[in-house]
């Protein structure tokens, strides 16, 4: 039982990590603002999440695996929402300039 | 395993790479961006530290309500940066703070080595006896009952800083509101997070002042969350900064201390010494002081955030 | 187990340190901000990994207050860049 565990912990960790990556080369190859933002939504989103995923087996006890959820849940509000305003922020940027 | 203390080398690196940065950028905005990036990985560094506690208050202070205090400086700046630039330092002024910035660091950093080793510590006496106050973190107790002279002088200060902040105000403004935030997009993304996030972080500034008494938290980063979210609401729009001359508010500013104050003197009276606390009551009784101190910080810290008042008082 | 999440830690902070170069570059606000997010992300991530291994639960603590006011950050710093933009708005706009 604990194999199975240990196995999506690495499954979905290392998925997670692959999304950070995503995010990063994305937000320093992109050529321009909205696109950069497009892929740091998936690190934001997809990659805690399946990081947070995979140590919930790892977490220890009911307390902390909740904690982890929280933490990913909260991400996930501050990306919808900050990407929002930074894209807002974005625009005004453009057409000011 | 060679590759934890590597990781160590390599984050402490990083933490210095930012820390320059921060210093040498020319553009204020930049420089604020960076600060907030370096309270992180502080943050990141204290964890590792094996100290939960600073690291708590580093993520709320240090990158969090400094930041919003930063930002909110930039932003000022910017607006009269073209009438301010021929006050910049030249290269003597320059040279001159470079230099005694880094006699100050050198002082700090021969003291530092020039202490004894072992370095003199009050550690192990603290851990023998915090079970006296029934709290189980032993950083609760050095703050709250070994050293609370200490932690009310801070919240003293601190009342005194806002006093400080109000003083710039212009004359017609005193007793007004602090300068009003623009109004948001009554359906716009900042309003919605100054809907959902407060009540989140309320629950969590409480959590964090609860678990203090017997894991890593405090009063004073707890009252850190409550400010920001206070701010958040504030920015939006959904509220509007209270006139400083208000009672309740005024009330509010001194809570804590005053009830810090009155144990004080209730301890000389009862138990012969100035903040000493009843045997068997002492964790209800430093439970009751904090309660008192989590709101005079918020309302503090959030109010020199908000700055000095700018609008009249309303007849 | 500890071993894998160990390079996993390392590998964030790697890629941490790569969105520190967006910081660095910019061009615009915006930008910066973005990359001030991946970095909060990325140090929120290695903080939950940090703390699974080591068994430290004050570590998830800790980055749960630094993804509320890493969003109250974002969010004001937002604020002031629209304010900057449009720095018009006459100070008596309130009713009586």
């Amino acid at each position: 039982m604990s194999a199975v565990l240990d196995l999506v912990t690495i499954v979905a960790v290392s998925a997670g990590v692959f999304f950070f990556l995503a995010g990063t080369v994305g937000l320093l190859r992109f050529p321009d603002t909205l696109t950069r933002l497009h892929a740091l939504t998936k690190a934001d989103n997809l990659g805690l999440g399946l990081v947070a995923l995979g140590l919930l087996p790892q977490a220890g006890s009911l307390q902390n695996g909740l904690k982890l959820v929280c933490v990913w849940l909260l991400v996930l509000l501050a990306g919808a929402t900050v990407s929002q305003l930074v894209a807002q922020a974005a625009r005004r940027e453009g057409s000011s300039s | 395993m060679t590759i934890v203390p590597a990781l160590d080398l390599f984050v402490a690196g990083v933490v210095l790479i930012v820390a320059v940065w921060t210093v040498v950028a020319r553009d204020s905005s930049s420089a604020v961006v960076g600060f907030v990036a370096y309270g992180l990985l502080l943050a990141l560094v204290w964890v590792r530290l094996g100290a939960p506690d600073v690291a708590l208050t580093e993520a709320a202070i240090g990158s969090g309500l400094t930041g919003a205090l930063l930002i909110g400086a930039a932003a000022r700046l910017r607006a009269g940066e073209s009438s301010t630039s021929a006050e910049h330092l030249g290269g003597v002024g320059r040279t001159l703070v470079a230099a005694l910035a880094t006699i100050v660091a050198a002082a700090i950093a021969v003291a530092l080595l020039s202490l004894p080793d072992p370095a003199p510590s009050l550690a192990p006496e603290a851990a023998a006896n915090a079970g006296a106050t029934g709290l189980g973190n032993p950083i609760t107790n050095v703050l709250m009952a070994f050293r609370a002279m200490d932690t009310m002088l801070e919240k003293f200060v601190l009342v005194i800083a806002l006093v400080g902040v109000w003083s710039l105000a212009p004359d017609g403004a005193w007793g007004g509101r602090p300068r009003s935030y623009h109004r948001a997009d009554p359906e716009g993304a900042l309003v919605f997070l100054a809907r959902v996030l407060p009540p989140l972080g309320v629950v969590l500034g409480i959590y964090v002042l609860w678990v203090s008494a017997d894991h890593p938290g405090g009063a004073f980063q707890g009252a850190t969350i409550l400010a920001a979210m206070w701010l958040v609401v504030l920015m939006a729009g959904l509220g509007d900064v209270p006139e400083v001359g208000r009672q309740q508010l005024r009330l509010m500013l001194v809570a804590g201390p005053v009830v810090f104050l009155i144990v004080g003197l209730g301890g000389l009276l009862l138990g012969g010494a100035f903040l000493s606390y009843p045997q068997d009551w002492a964790k209800p009784v430093i439970l009751a002081i904090e309660f008192a101190m989590i709101l005079t910080v918020a309302a503090t810290l959030a109010l020199l955030v908000a700055g000095p008042p700018e609008r009249s008082a309303e007849p | 187990m500890n071993e894998f999440l160990t390079v996993m830690v390392g590998l964030i902070l790697a890629l941490l340190a790569l969105g520190l170069v967006r910081v660095l570059r910019g061009p615009g606000d915006a930008d910066r901000m973005m990359a001030a997010q991946l970095i909060g992300t990325c140090g929120i991530a290695a903080l939950l990994i940090i703390g699974v291994i080591g068994d430290i639960s004050a570590a998830i603590d800790v980055a749960l207050v630094l993804a509320l006011l890493a969003t109250f950050a974002a969010a004001a710093f937002a604020e002031c860049a629209r304010r900057a933009q449009q720095p018009d708005t006459p100070p008596e706009t309130e009713g009586p």
